[in-house]
């Protein structure tokens, strides 16, 4: 797929570099390139492929300085990672269910061993039968798995921008774990969207390259991925849950720098018509949309309904969520990740 | 110099927190991916020299045990040696996977008993022969592989390492070092157990050689072993662990036949590649 220039040279205060029309996969890509990871390792699984594809050939092209590692699987896509970003190195993958499936175990070591690792997920169904069509039951898998922020993205524009602001997130040193941005299969990894892209330098002072945390370094030796009795286990494992419960608030500020150099307004949850909302849909991902259009029919019928997105997963937004919904009389879920022992 | 190590022996007994033994970088991850790992590494030490982020010339070595290498790290290793990473993987092969109490992998020997492969009164041990690692890593032909023993570190082992370390510009290095462990093998104090590694090695159980850039080269003492008839018989090898005490006559038989098969094998590889005969 090539790349269409909508509107070139789209000024706001010289933030925007170009306006495009590309894929939330691309959009991933784009943002990996703009924050110039230095090591990608991936392995090809649809919806996800076209995103690292598109990185591959960036690198290719010598517009991203990256080494690419093509591996044999995905458990070795983020095994390589974790040795990257272990070495100092910032580092990007992607993939979709089976492959997540694949990473399982490592998903923790990341996160266990502070490791600010960005992955974009294509969500996909889980195999039996095998589908390779959206759904999020790879992204419901990993609620507990151990330490990854998780984010789900709406539109190619907010994948983009959530990439960005994962790599601020992750490497904040008050966090230091990996983050994970999703968005829909298909509907949204194969959807062509515009996309504001901003200049390179504004990226650059927002989610500057440098190396302020423990690695692998000669001059410096550590031992990572030690061995630890349950006493010490504990207390580490502690600060694994310390430093997500403080990335809540990093997560914020991080929102709020990000709305303000680029112009948006991200937040944790993102209401619609709620102020005097009787029923609100709570639901995330590429349907909010359609969300936002059933509300204004509803409105349009009599009802007073409202909806809200959540665009932060993990941690879970218990309290603004809570704040938000108080007092309505009814709420409505889509979630798209089938549990299967509930009917 | 940054060290990776899978899960076992060597790592559960060198890190427990808040102590460490590596005066080195040193990193573990999991069990089954040494090779990816290790990988990352040599990638992101190529990034950051390149984006000038951090300016190390630093080689990464990999430690892995016969479980990690042979069996569940396999796909791993074969990734890490055909995409060509400038990696030495050192295989440290015990024969088991010791860490968990002995049992079965696929550097196990033939007839040997492991806690899954017991020798009972139908089943003789391990039915299969020890998988042919170096053949599988000299088919992705890598710049350099070798074996190495234990008992043989002053010249063999120490040289062996000098020269994978020098080749890593050009990609992979391995080396396969032969490391019998005492409780594992069992039959024998912890002082006899480079006595029993070099038995390996004069028994032609464990020949030392080299693959230098498609070279096979029968290092010495091995090449002496070519000669049947110089070296010593498998059953004081054999005999020495208990984890073949139940093995008969009729059985080391084999196990020589098929030492001799492997020998042969090796002998033809060697002149095959061009290698003068070591001896005439
Ligand atoms: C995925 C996975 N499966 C199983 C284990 C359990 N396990 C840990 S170490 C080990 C055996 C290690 O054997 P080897 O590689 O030969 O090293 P050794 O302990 O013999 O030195 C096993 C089975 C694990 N840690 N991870
Ligand atoms: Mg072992």
């Amino acid at each position: 797929m090539s790349l269409i220039t909508i509107e070139p040279r789209i000024k706001r205060g010289g933030i925007i570099r170009d306006r495009v029309a590309i894929t939330s996969n691309y959009a991933a890509a784009y943002a990996a390139k703009d924050v110039e990871v230095d090591v990608v390792a991936a392995y090809p699984i649809t919806p996800q492929t076209p995103a690292v594809e598109k990185v591959a050939e960036f690198i290719a092209n010598g517009e991203l300085s990256a080494e690419y590692i093509p591996v044999e699987s995905e458990h070795s896509a983020l095994s390589a990672l974790i040795g990257a970003s272990a070495a100092g190195a910032r580092t990007f993958t992607a993939t979709s269910s089976q492959g997540l499936f694949y990473m399982f175990e490592l998903l923790y070591i990341a996160s266990g061993l502070r490791l600010p690792i960005v992955m974009a997920l294509a969500t996909r169904a889980a195999s039996a039968p095998i589908c390779i069509h959206g759904d999020y039951q790879d992204l419901a898998a990993v609620r507990d798995s151990g330490g990854w922020i998780v984010m789900i993205a709406s539109s190619a524009q907010e994948v983009y921008d959530s990439i960005i602001m994962a790599y601020r997130i992750a490497e904040d040193s008050r966090v230091l774990l990996p983050v994970m941005v999703s968005y829909d299969g298909f509907l949204m990894s194969h959807t062509t969207e515009p996309v504001e892209l901003y200049d390179l330098d504004a990226i650059r002072r927002f989610a500057p390259k440098k190396i302020d945390r423990p690695i692998l370094d000669s001059r410096r030796p550590i031992t990572m991925g030690v061995m630890a009795v349950p006493d010490w286990y504990y207390e580490i494992k502690y600060q694994v849950i310390d430093a997500m419960h403080n990335s809540m608030g990093v997560i914020k500020e991080v929102h709020d720098e990000f709305n303000k150099t680029f112009g948006r307004n991200y937040r944790l949850i993102e209401e619609y018509r709620i102020d005097d909302a009787d029923y609100v849909v709570i639901t995330y991902g590429g349907i909010w949309g359609n969300t936002k259009r059933a509300v204004d029919i509803a409105r349009k019928n009599g009802i007073k309904a409202g909806a809200l997105k959540l665009r932060l997963f993990r941690p879970f937004p218990t309290d603004d969520l809570v704040r938000i919904v108080e007092g309505v009389r009814a709420i409505a879920v889509i979630d798209r990740a089938v549990s299967q022992e509930h009917q | 110099m940054i060290i990776v190590n899978p899960t076992g022996c060597l790592e559960v007994t060198t890190t427990i927190y808040p102590y460490t033994s590596w005066g080195v970088p040193y990193i573990h991850v999991a069990f089954e991916n040494a090779g990816a790992v290790a990988s990352g590494i040599e990638a992101a030490i190529k990034a950051l020299n390149k984006n000038g982020l951090l300016k190390r010339n630093t080689r990464v070595i990999a430690i892995a045990g016969d479980g990690g290498t042979y069996d569940i790290g396999l796909q791993a290793l074969s990734g890490m040696l055909e995409r060509g990473h400038g990696v030495l993987y050192v295989l440290y092969d015990n024969e088991a996977y010791m860490n968990t109490g002995i049992q079965r992998s696929g550097g196990t020997p033939k007839f040997a008993k492991t806690t899954t492969m017991p020798a009972g009164t139908v089943i003789r041990g391990k039915i299969q022969k020890k998988k042919d690692i170096m053949s599988i890593v000299m088919a992705h032909h890598i710049p350099y592989a070798a074996t190495a023993n234990v008992a043989y570190p002053p010249i063999d082992l120490v040289n062996k390492v000098r020269k994978a370390l020098s080749y890593l510009e050009e990609g992979p290095a391995f080396i396969h070092v032969l490391a019998p462990c005492p409780p594992g093998w069992g039959g024998f104090p912890d002082e006899k157990m480079i006595e029993i590694a070099r038995l390996a090695t004069e028994t032609g159980y464990f020949p030392l050689y080299e693959w230098d850039r498609d070279r096979l080269i029968i290092n010495p003492p091995s090449d002496m072993y070519m000669d049947k008839r110089l070296r010593k018989p498998l059953r004081e090898f054999v005999k020495a662990q208990s984890r073949w005490s139940h093995v008969t006559d009729e059985e080391i038989k084999e196990l020589e036949k098929d030492i001799e098969d492997f020998l042969n094998y090796l002998w033809r590889l060697s002149i095959g590649s061009g290698v003068p005969t070591p001896y005439a």
